[in-house]
């Protein structure tokens, strides 16, 4: 027995076998590829390929988006590990930065697309790469805080004892941060890194086709063979795209998502023995090869004694608190924000009031409010569609089994290329487009509601069931008294998800092309939109103010709709 | 294995002078945790920390674990100052704090790891350790798949493999159930008289009467608020130790009535005001008490160690539901024995509203913070007060976690003898419409 700390894959014979073959071939294929894919992005801007609508070229389109996709995510495991710990270990830190966590997960980040291409087309100027960074950065930014929350939230809640106990056997902190606390945190940040790169999938097709005042730029893949077909206004190249983003989403469900969750059960913090799921056909693969169990072993022996180094000298002391000291530090600290809230203030004043005007306020205030009642409107339908539907498949397991994968696999799905056959249909019907844009909003993130729901059902007590079928309590009163409150705090994780990626896709479904027919709806995502395409470079200051307004009414729903029941469903209506 | 040194039996180990620990408090002064407590430890010993839970014992031990500095007084270890956790002490757990994801071998090998220790080394002393509390087999398994005994052992294993001079344990048997603990304790005691373990003394705390008197050569009882040394007895008898032996029963109901003394109506009359400390007794035990008290074989007098053994009830349980019979003047505590009073016999005999009544009587008349409520919504055109004003208030003169219990006591018993009503979503206590 090693000190191992993942031994997920331990194996003890050594020898290769026709797994090994096998796995290897995959492997070498994957690196080629990658590499093959990562050439394209020194290449100078003019350089960049048209995007052919020959499906031939959608698997290379595919590699591409998905090399995105995973450059991103690295990109946020990178944030996510120093940004939260920071935030968990320091005090004075944790004051800041986890409200600005908080207001950026509200913040439409595609709205900035503008900007971030400009910068980082200024960092590289005339070179792909600039493009392709700004993708990147934008599909980080849909990923990056709800994970450095999950970790940031795990780090706080680490058991006392468990906390008491590492200190007594004097772990380095080093040894404490990768003994206890990321594993206490796993379940709950791989969880989060899924949810994430579902989400991420709707904005890597978003950001590949990017529009800055006069000119776009299209970088190869799915979501700008999705912009070409639609320019050239080519139904059957959508639904070649669908397919193969069809193909490549089962392929990272099946080979990455599955294969993650099932092994970050063992570090789920619980002492009772659960029934657990059959390990996913991948894991079960892997653990079967014998050379790749071998190196997976050699890798995790390394990380283990990299992880188990004391580093940093023990704690020898416990310090006495002097609140005299820690107090006048906390003044300086106050202070300095203080400060650079101030400045931060009358920078904004002068650049807003030079460029815009109350009207423009006013403006953007009232397409917010439009944009509202269409989120609340679609929140109410999905919610008295989904909930029945996820009610009557999570009493029934056999079909909740089945049901969870395909709503959670529909989560993932990138929403916006199904958005053309809308518009065809609009435009063939000439249907009013401030209603039958609408759905677009939604199309993605229902499904966050389905799968809360099958599972709060699933979890409902059986014995509650059986009471209430003892009583023959039935009709709307199981409704009220039974159901709806067993489900409601799972109902109110889902809807919060999706009522913020409703306002998140406002910004790409209220305005949506085909061909030269331009189809618009009032509403602030199409004025964000708008505001982007304006002058040469995009019109900054309205973009910024409908992104700051947008923001706010994210805020705002969240404080005053989605705070107050999810801690009135914490409090009443768990059954802990 | 190392096994006990002979030659340094009269070293003290750890010695604490004169420690208080308070909790600090901005609005009002510091509130004591524990005042002016004295140890010492010397090598080849097994100490007992006893009282009730609050008495400031777990503090003590975290104190001399170095977890924990203490507001004033000095801890030294090996003659040295202590400053923060120590070489040669290990610890063990109430709820064991094992690591979920770390298999048993891997947890055993935990401490070592954090010395620094090569992994082959570390390797056989975690066998070592695991054989030796009878673990062996289950190197490979993870803590969820072992039953609450085997995850202590674990947590013994931990603590020994890296063979510390003072081992300290916080209620190590109290999370088990009886029988477990009671072969968890026998084992321990006989690998420590085999002189197998690689241990010079043994700190426990535990809030079990008996389990003090089988395990420790000392006993240190702790007197609740602040915690104290009440009083220091050496437990005479050689192990393995018999608990039917009568010497040892005799032992047991001497600690119970020295622990029954310190109750506060008694020794020194402390006049029970607004601010006094409650606990939330449940009325139906205090009910189900007082019926048992009143019947035969009681008949209306019982004593303590007999009544824990015949209603299964720690002692941490017990001698509240006496001090709030006490309180109440339904019962009496002296002499470790619990009485009926007139008051309490008329209570057992009435129906379920006169029982109230006499409840509600008994309230208004015994506890001022009761009677205060009351008053106050009677005054209050719209019989509402917010529960607030009444915690801030308690929170001036008790820690958060007292004014909690408090709180908690005062809004059981008073829905429970019908003398307002409380909402918990306003946190406002009110008067129903048949209270008023």
């Amino acid at each position: 027995m090693s000190g191992t700390t993942f031994p997920a894959f331990a194996s003890v014979r050594r020898l290769p076998n026709l797994f090994d073959v096998a796995a290897i071939i995959c492997i070498g294929g994957l690196i080629f590829a990658f590499a093959s894919g990562a050439r394209h992005t020194v290449a100078p801007l003019t350089a960049m390929d048209a995007i052919h609508l020959d499906p031939s070229y959608l698997p290379g389109y595919a590699l591409r988006t998905t090399l995105r996709m995973f450059a991103a995510l690295a990109c946020s495991l990178v944030f996510t590990f120093t940004y939260a710990t920071w935030a968990a270990k320091s005090r004075r830190a944790g004051k800041v930065l986890v409200p600005v966590l908080d207001i950026l997960q509200s913040v439409p980040i595609i709205g900035f697309l503008t900007f971030t291409v400009v910068f980082f087309m200024g960092l590289f100027p005339g070179r792909v790469l600039g493009v392709e960074l700004a993708a990147i950065f934008a599909i980080f930014t849909s990923q990056a805080w709800n994970m450095a929350f999950s970790l940031y939230q795990s780090l706080k809640t680490v058991p006392a004892d468990l906390v008491e106990c590492a200190t007594a056997f004097q772990l380095s902190p080093w040894q404490k941060f990768w003994r206890m606390e990321v594993p206490f945190a796993m379940p709950g940040l791989v969880w989060n890194t899924m949810m994430s790169m579902s989400g991420g999938w709707f904005f890597v097709v978003a950001s590949e086709a990017v529009t800055v005042g006069d000119s776009t730029w299209k970088l190869p893949g799915i979501g700008s063979y999705v912009a070409q077909a639609l320019e050239e206004r080519d139904i059957a190249a959508v639904f070649y795209a669908i397919g193969a983003m069809l193909v490549v989403i089962l392929l990272y469900d099946q080979l990455l998502f599955r294969p993650l969750v099932a092994w970050s059960a063992k570090f789920r913090f619980e002492m009772t023995a659960s029934a657990e799921a059959e390990d996913p056909w991948v894991l079960k693969l892997l653990r079967r090869t014998r050379l790749l169990s071998a190196i997976v072993d050699r890798l995790v022996f390394v990380f283990n004694a990299a992880t188990g180094m004391r580093l940093a000298r023990r704690t020898r002391l416990i310090p006495k608190a002097s609140p005299a000291v820690s107090r006048v530090w906390d003044i300086v600290w106050v202070g300095l924000l203080v400060v650079a809230v101030l400045v931060a203030l009358w920078k904004i004043t002068t650049y807003v009031s030079a460029a815009l005007t109350w009207g423009d306020l006013g403006e953007a205030l009232l397409d917010g409010v439009y944009t509202m009642i269409r989120v609340i409107v679609l929140m109410i339908l999905a919610t008295a569609f989904w909930v029945p539907v996820g009610v009557w498949l999570g009493l029934r397991p056999t079909w909740a089994r089945r049901a969870q994968p395909v709503a959670q696999f529909l989560a993932a799905f990138p929403a916006n290329l199904f958005f053309p056959i809308f518009v065809v249909a609009i435009v063939h019907f000439d249907l009013n487009r401030d209603i039958w844009l609408t759905p677009l909003m939604v199309l993605g993130t229902q499904w966050y509601i389905l799968f809360n729901v099958v599972a709060g059902a699933a979890a409902f007590p059986g014995d509650l069931l059986e009471v209430s079928k003892n009583f023959r309590i039935g009709g709307w009163l199981w409704w009220r008294r039974v159901m709806l409150p067993g489900i409601f705090s799972y109902y109110v994780t889902g809807a919060i998800t999706a009522s913020g990626g409703s306002w998140n896709a406002a910004i790409v479904a209220e305005v949506v092309t085909w061909g030269s027919d331009r189809l618009q709806a009032h509403g602030l995502g199409a004025y964000i939109a708008q505001a982007s395409t304006e002058g040469a470079s995009g019109n900054t200051p309205k973009v910024v103010l409908g992104v700051v307004v947008m923001s706010g009414f994210v805020l705002l729903f969240n404080r005053l709709v989605w705070r107050p029941m999810y801690s009135y469903a914490a409090r009443r209506l768990t059954f802990a | 294995m190392d096994t006990i040194d002979t030659r340094v039996k009269t070293d003290n180990l750890v010695e604490v002078r004169g420690v208080r620990q308070s909790y600090h408090k901005d609005s009002s002064a510091d509130l004591l945790v524990l005042d002016n407590v004295d140890l010492t430890l010397r090598s080849g010993e097994i100490v007992g920390l006893l009282g009730r839970s609050g008495s400031g014992k777990s503090t003590l031990l975290r104190i001399v674990s170095g977890l924990l500095r203490p507001t004033s007084g000095d801890v030294s270890w090996r003659g040295a100052s202590l400053l923060g956790p120590a070489e040669g002490v290990a610890m063990v757990f109430q709820s064991f704090a094992l690591f979920p994801w770390l298999t048993v071998q891997e947890n055993v090998e935990l401490g070592l790891e954090a010395q620094g220790v090569a992994r082959a080394e570390r390797e056989k002393r975690a066998e070592q350790a695991i054989d030796l509390i009878g673990l062996g087999g289950y190197e490979s398994a993870y803590p969820k798949e072992l039953s609450g005994g085997m995850r202590q052992r674990v947590g013994l294993a931990r603590a020994i493999v890296v063979h510390p001079d003072l081992l300290l344990m916080d209620e190590p048997f109290s999370a088990l159930d009886v029988l477990t603990a009671e072969t968890l304790r026998t084992d321990l005691i006989d690998l420590w008289m085999d002189g197998k373990l690689p241990i010079k003394s043994v700190l426990m705390v535990t809030h079990n009467i008996e389990e003090a008197v089988l395990m420790c050569d000392r006993v240190l009882v702790f007197s609740s608020n602040p915690g104290r040394v009440a009083s220091e007895l050496i437990v005479p008898f050689a192990h393995p130790r018999n608990r039917l032996d009568p010497a040892f029963r005799q032992m047991v109901d001497d600690i119970y009535a020295l622990m029954t003394r310190r109750a506060p109506a008694k020794s020194t009359p402390t006049p029970v005001t607004t601010a006094t400390a409650l606990y939330p007794v449940s009325t139906n035990i205090m009910a189900g008490l007082l019926e048992t008290l009143a019947a035969a074989p009681y008949s209306g007098r019982a004593d303590l160690p007999a009544l824990a053994a015949a209603l299964q009830l720690e002692l941490d349980e017990l001698l509240p539901l006496g001090e709030a019979l006490q309180l109440l003047r339904f019962g009496t505590l002296a002499d470790g024995d619990l009485l009926v009073t007139e008051t309490g016999r008329q209570f057992v005999a009435a129906d379920t509203d006169p029982r109230k009544a006499l409840f509600a009587a008994a309230l208004r008349a015994h506890v001022p913070l009761v009677a205060q409520i009351r008053q106050v919504l009677d005054e209050r055109w719209n019989h509402r007060a917010s529960a607030v004003r009444f915690r801030d208030e308690l929170e001036d003169v008790m820690s958060p976690e007292y004014a909690d219990n408090t709180m908690s006591a005062v809004i059981a018993w008073g829905r429970y003898a019908e003398l307002y009503s409380y909402d918990e979503d306003a946190d406002q206590f009110y008067l129903d419409e048949d209270e008023e």
